[in-house]
Formats: C-alpha cells, structure tokens, sequence
C-alpha cells in the first residue's frame, strides 16, 4: 500500500510520482494481467494464486461469476457460461451461423448484433467482455494498492475495426482508462525485444484459442517497426479442438451431441491434445448411452487432423512475408505466442517454413500480457519518453464502394498509422445536399467480399449545380487501428454532418445507455463520474499549456501570452467548481487559444528535431 | 504541404533514402502518439495529425513515381488522379504486346522462364524511363516538367505491369 510518496532529496513527488499501469491480454480461452514494479514485467495472480483466468463469465440469477468458477459449470449450466466470447466480439448476428453449432449458449439477434440469452437476460459480447477485463482490472488494483491510471488492451492484429471498437467499448464500460489497443504480436516482440536487445527482423507467429497472427517486425535500436501483418481472425487452437471433436464423434458413432455431451467431448479434446506434446498415445474414455466408450488417440492420427489447419497458417506466413517483400531466409528469429504453438507439429512446421528453431524462452502464454505491461507503463508516462516507439499497421485494407458494389481502396492494407487519407467527391444532381458512403474492410474487389464497417451520410452540402460541389472526406486512422471519418465541402468551407451507422457495432448513445444501466455504475454516481473526468482533462490541459509556456513563451506575442494566462487563471477556478460544463466551456476555451501555439511549437520542434541536418549535407 | 520542406530535405527527385529513414523516425520519435499519451484530448489528436502526415509524406518521398509526382505538384503540375487517356500509338502496341505476354504465362510449359524474361524486360523498360524522368525533373523547365509528367504515366502502366506479374507468380505458386 503507499501510504506515503518518498520522493528523492531536492525532487518534488508529485510529477514523477509513480502512476499504476497494466497490461492486459484479453484472449479466446484465458485472460491475464500483468505489470512492471521495480523495472520488471509480470504477471499478477488472483486471490486464488492463479494468473491465467479463463475467459468464461457465467451469468446465475443471482449474480456474474468470471474465471475459474465459471468454467467448473461450464458443464453444469452450458447455457449460461459463456465461453470464447472473443469470437464474438464485433459480429453481426447473421456472420455467426458457423459458430451456432459450436456453442452451447443461445445467440440471439441484438438489433443485427450477435448477442447471448443468458439467466440475467440478453448480454452482448461487450458486455461479457466488460466483466472479465473488470476481474483482470480488479486483481491488478488490489495487488498494487490503488486505482489503475491506465490499461493497455491486447487485440489480435488481424481484428477489424469493428472487433477493435468493441474491445475499447467493453473496457469503457468496464470503467477502465484505455492507453492503447495494442496488437499481440508487437506485445510478444516487445516483450522479446526488450529482453534480449535482439536485432534484425523477426516473424511473430501468434496461435490463439481463437485467432491465428503473423507479423514481421524489424528491431533496430528500440525502434520495432511492424513491416506486415496477417492471419485468420478465425482460426485457432480451438479449430484442433473441435477437429478432434468431430474425430471423437465418429470413433462412438453419437451424430449428434447434447451440450453437456459437447463439453465433455471438447475437454476430452483439449486433454488429448496437451497429453499427446509429450506422448505418442493417449487413452480415453467417453460416457455412450448407458456405458463407457475407451478410445485412444496417437499423436499421429492427431497431426492428420490438425494438418490442414496448420497448412493454413503456414499459407499465411507465405503471404505476409511476400507483402514485406521479405523472404524466410531473411527472418533471424521466430517467436511463439499462444498456447497452441506448443503443439509439436506447428513448432515443426514453423521450424521448417523458416528454417530456424522458433524462440521460446518466454512463456508463450504469458508473453503478450508482459509485452503490454511493459508499453503501458511507457505509455502512462513512467518511463523517459523517446526510449523505445513502436510503428505498427493497419491489418486489412479501408476502401468505398463504387458504383456497381465494387470496392476502391483507400487506405491499402499494411499502411504504417496513423494515417489520413483525403478523397475527393462531387455532386451528381443539381442541388443536392446529400450524399451516401459506405466504408468496408478487407481486401477483395466486390463489396460483398469485404467487411461492412459503417455507412455515413453527409447532409448539409450547400446547394450547387451537379458536379459544383466537392466535398473531401478525410479518414483517419489512429494508433489503435481505429477509423473516424470527417468531411468538407471545399469552395465554401461548409463542414458537412456525418452521421455513422456502424454496420456491426455500437453507436455512441448505445455505450453510453449501457454504461448507466451497467452494475459497475449503478453503485457510482454518473454525474460525478464525468465531473472528475472534466477535471482530469482540466488538469492535464493545465499541465501541458504551463509547460508550453515555460519552454516557449517567445513564440508569443505579449497579448497572446496576456490572453493565454487569463484563460488558464479562469480554467483554475472553474476545475474547483463542480459546474461540468463550465469546466468543459473554458477547456476549449484554452484550447482555441493556444491552437496557433501549439502548431508553432510543432514546426519549431521538427526544425529542433532535425537540427545538424543540414540541406546541404545530403 | 511541401513533404521536403517536413524531411528539412533539397526538393529534388535524387534523394538518400537511408538519410530519409533517420529523419523520419527522429520525426516519428518527436510525434507519435505514443509519447503524449498522457497529454490533453487537444494534444492527443495533434499527435495523431501531425503523425498521419509525417508517415504519408515519408511514403510519398520513399517511391519513385510519388516523390516524382509531388515534386511536380509542388511546381503546380497535378497529375494525381487525373483521368486522360494515352495517344502514344508505339507504346500503346507495346503494353498490349506486354499483355499477351501475361496472359500466355498460364499455357506456357515453362511458365518460370517466362516469367523471368518478362521480369528482365520491365525491369529494363523502368530503368530507362526513371532516368530520364530524373534527368527531366531536374531540367526544371516548363517543357521539361511536362515531359516529366508523361514519363510518370507511363511508368504508371509498368507498376502495374510489375504488380500482375507478381500476382501470376503467386497464383502459380500456390
């Protein structure tokens, strides 16, 4: 517990006091939490001593129950545990046909959205996902003895931007401050990175319970610059499982299982899979009718199962290293992420593909949580900044649909981000002040081949004759891999509406309703909430104008520096107050006032940055 | 926006791309979000504007064709986007030759070697037009700058050329 903040003779607590960090990887199966104290990234353990908590939220009359407890009714009460909700996460209800006949609980159609019918009522999977990042969240602040200051999520790489919002939905209605969406495999190669002081570029084959990710990466000094990225958002350890699954179906002949049958048959599974890295054979025995089945399973048949999956991984590994423009030859280390990797034929066959023996040193269940420590204690600000960057990409390509349904790209995918992109479009009617956009993901030609993300409507265009107005739609992608959208009309300046419909996620107002009927703030009050919200950006606000101010008040005029500190003595007094929006009124009053500052400090700083390079050397 | 004016570099289409690396991760280092993550929402979304530029100007200057396009951009020439089409017969009947090439990969009996000549000839073919693109940009006329501007729509045809081939490589690889 800190009691008491020590702070050096001479040095002052308060600006570097130590904020509390977390990294957290939410996975398909299981879920951890990990943190840096005295410069070292682990994991933190629940009150049960456990790290790993399976991802599996159970929903009783009575209450939630997540982890451990969950999963030992996963048997008992299939229909109210979920399981693998990451596979859900961002998904319309039509996209899940496929998983309807692997899971046990009831989905249900949620205005589009897949959703689940559980004993509390339907819950959506940003909901289920809320309550296991609260656990993590929870564990995290009782082992460190006070609230978190901030999260650094993991997501697949390969997650669209639907999947991502979703994560950053669950964690707000968590209640959590999100740093960063980080994508597993830059976590493992941070992770690794940092470990070793290792150079070159490294692959990140990354098998998840749910997931399938490669990256290629290039480390040079504490620069990791992710080159490509790819994989299958639906393909994972639990596709082996289900492959012995079926297996397993045909050796007692039962066509068709039960949910309770489904369970056992599937840990049946997962035991035979673990059992079978050390041995050749394993025994089992499964409940038929009113006697026993007693199989056995050999690693070889296993691999004849498996193959075709791992085939496909390896497919691509091919592919993302063409899109780097790299060859295998050309990786100096493998590393491997995700609890399936320890199967022996994917070690072999990466092994193989890249001809060097894969890098295992960290636990592979563990790295991503540890590599997302150690960026979220950068992140909220305890560590010298500029130490390590990180330069990731955006997964899957961003593009419109055209006439006749085709897709045009706007953003390709592989893109370092953030990225903004400008497009141009113009009226086809006399007068009109409308126009429609549709925006999908993925990387075929036919819009019915891609992902749905959003529709936008642009109202407000001035009237003009057709072809008169032009209107640039700017995309922006930011460092979590997520889009927003904003257009413009040129010749007058007008600012067009953009309404977003999100094909297969939340809108703003959805949150914010599930926010306050939420458990999590029922017991707080909302109004306060926001209010400390306001005053932290108050204070940062403060911060970061006072620092401005003291390193460069020479960019300003006397009157603008006058005009600058009345603002900041009037944002002083209303940040005691308990007026919300006044506080928020003199934020962006500050913030209108020092918009020509901040620009000037920023084309002073890339002179300072690139001060000793001189025209002429080059 | 003038991405050799960021990159504090000579607007010039002859440029070091190892000196165009450091300057850009110097910039990335100074700007990317990750390092004002504690800062206000206002600084926040700075940080992602001023790094969505750094990173499309650094991939502007890195590829030829772009950087050549900027360069006569900046000298009030766009041919960004531009829809026109080509009334130069000889290389007209040269890309549809090119074409047949391609689509006679799949019946070949030995696709590979094909694909290498085909290879060596674009390969070729883009040398010679980059150099006098070069040597055109950097005359600085008028007339020279629109000579320029055909030279990049023609590299355009064999980018895309380049890009098929590979497309055809890979499918045959699979």
């Amino acid at each position: 517990m800190a009691l008491l903040q020590i702070a050096e003779p001479g040095q002052s607590a308060a600006p570097h006091q130590h904020k509390l960090a977390a990294g957290i990887d939410l996975g398909t199966t299981n879920s951890l939490v990990a943190t840096v104290r005295s410069g070292e990234a682990k994991t933190l353990v629940n009150r049960q001593g456990r790290d790993m908590v399976p991802s599996v939220v159970r929903y009783t009359p009575d209450g939630v129950i997540v982890g451990d407890a969950a999963l030992a009714a996963a048997i008992d009460d299939a229909q109210n545990t979920i399981v693998s909700v990451k596979r859900l996460m961002g998904k319309g209800y039509s996209e899940t046909t496929a998983l309807k006949q692997q899971v046990p609980y009831q989905l249900v159609d949620q205005q589009g959205l897949v959703a689940i019918d559980t004993a509390q009522g339907v819950k959506n999977p940003v909901e289920v996902s809320a309550e296991i990042l609260a656990t993590l969240a929870n564990t995290a602040s009782e082992t460190l003895g006070g609230e978190l200051n901030g999260v650094v999520i993991t997501v697949p790489a390969y997650f669209d931007d639907a999947q991502r919002q979703a994560t950053k939905d669950a964690a707000k209605l968590a209640g959590l401050n999100v740093l960063r969406l980080l994508n597993e495999p830059t976590a493992a190669a941070l992770a690794y990175g940092l470990d070793s002081g290792q150079e070159g570029v490294i692959a990140v084959y990354d098998l998840g319970g749910g997931t399938f990710d490669i990256s290629i990466l290039r480390l040079r000094r504490g620069v990791f610059e992710v080159l490509a990225t790819g994989g299958d958002s639906a393909l994972g350890g639990d596709d082996f499982d289900h492959a012995i699954v079926s297996h397993l179906q045909q050796q007692t002949g039962q066509a068709k299982l039960s949910h309770q049958q489904m369970r056992q048959y599937l840990t049946t599974a997962r035991q035979l899979k673990e059992q079978l890295t050390e041995r050749d054979s394993v025994d089992f025995a499964l409940p038929l009718n009113d006697c026993v089945y007693n199989g056995s399973l050999s690693r070889a048949e296993l691999e004849q199962l498996i193959s075709p999956l791992v085939k496909q991984t390896i497919r691509a590994c091919r592919q993302v290293l063409r899109d780097a423009g790299l060859t295998a030859e050309e990786i100096v280390k493998v590393v491997m992420v995700g609890g399936s990797t320890r199967v022996p034929l994917v070690r072999q066959q990466v092994a193989a593909f890249f001809a060097t023996e894969p890098l295992t040193s960290i636990d592979p269940d563990k790295v991503v949580a540890i590599g997302a420590a150690i960026q979220a204690n950068v992140l909220v600000g305890n560590k010298a900044e500029g130490d390590t960057l990180l330069l990731d990409v955006i997964p899957l390509s961003l593009g419109l649909e055209t006439m006749g349904g085709l897709v045009e790209k706007i953003i390709p995918r592989n893109t370092v981000i953030p990225v903004a992109r400008a497009q141009e479009f113009t009226t086809f009617k006399d007068g009109q002040t409308a126009m429609a956009l549709h925006v999908v993901q993925g990387e075929r030609e036919l819009v019915d081949d891609c992902r749905s993300l959003a529709r936008f409507e642009l109202r407000g265009i001035p009237p003009m004759p057709a072809g008169g107005a032009h209107i640039r739609v700017t995309f922006q992608v930011d460092a979590d891999g997520l889009l927003s959208v904003t257009a413009q009309e040129k010749s007058t300046g007008v600012q067009a509406n953009i309404q977003v419909k999100p094909s297969y996620g939340l809108t703003d107002e959805q949150v914010a309703s599930m926010l306050k009927g939420s458990m999590q703030y029922a017991r707080q009050d909302m109004q306060q909430r926001l209010l400390r919200e306001q005053q932290v950006e108050a204070e940062r606000v403060l911060e970061a104008v006072s620092q401005a101010l003291k390193a460069d008040a020479a960019l300003l005029s006397s009157a603008e520096l006058d005009n600058i500190q009345q603002a900041l003595t009037a944002l002083r007094q209303v940040r005691q107050g308990d007026d919300t929006a006044a506080i928020k009124a003199a934020i962006e009053h500050t913030n209108q006032l020092t918009d020509d500052f901040a620009a000037r400090r920023m084309d002073q700083s890339i002179r300072h940055a690139l001060k000793g390079h001189n025209v002429d050397e080059v | 926006m003038n991405y050799f004016q960021l990159f504090n570099l000579p607007a010039q289409f002859d440029l070091d791309l190892t000196e165009l690396g450091s300057r850009y991760l110097k910039l990335q280092k100074q700007f990317h979000p990750d390092q004002h993550s504690s800062g206000s929402e206002r600084d926040k979304l700075l940080a992602v504007q001023q790094t969505a530029n750094i990173n499309d100007a650094y991939h502007s200057l890195k590829q030829p064709l772009l950087r050549a396009e900027h360069l006569l951009a900046l000298r009030g020439l766009k041919i960004s986007n531009e829809q026109r089409s080509f009334t130069d017969p000889m290389f007209l009947m040269q890309q549809m030759e090119l074409r047949e090439q391609l689509a006679e990969i799949a019946l070949s009996d030995d696709p590979d070697s094909m694909i290498d000549s085909i290879e060596r000839q674009l390969q070729q073919q883009k040398k010679q037009l980059l150099k006098q693109l070069a040597s055109a940009l950097d005359a600085q006329t008028a007339e020279q700058d629109q000579l320029a501007a055909d030279l990049i729509r023609k590299l355009k045809f064999f980018f895309k050329l380049q890009q098929e081939l590979e497309l055809i490589e890979q499918q045959l690889q699979d």
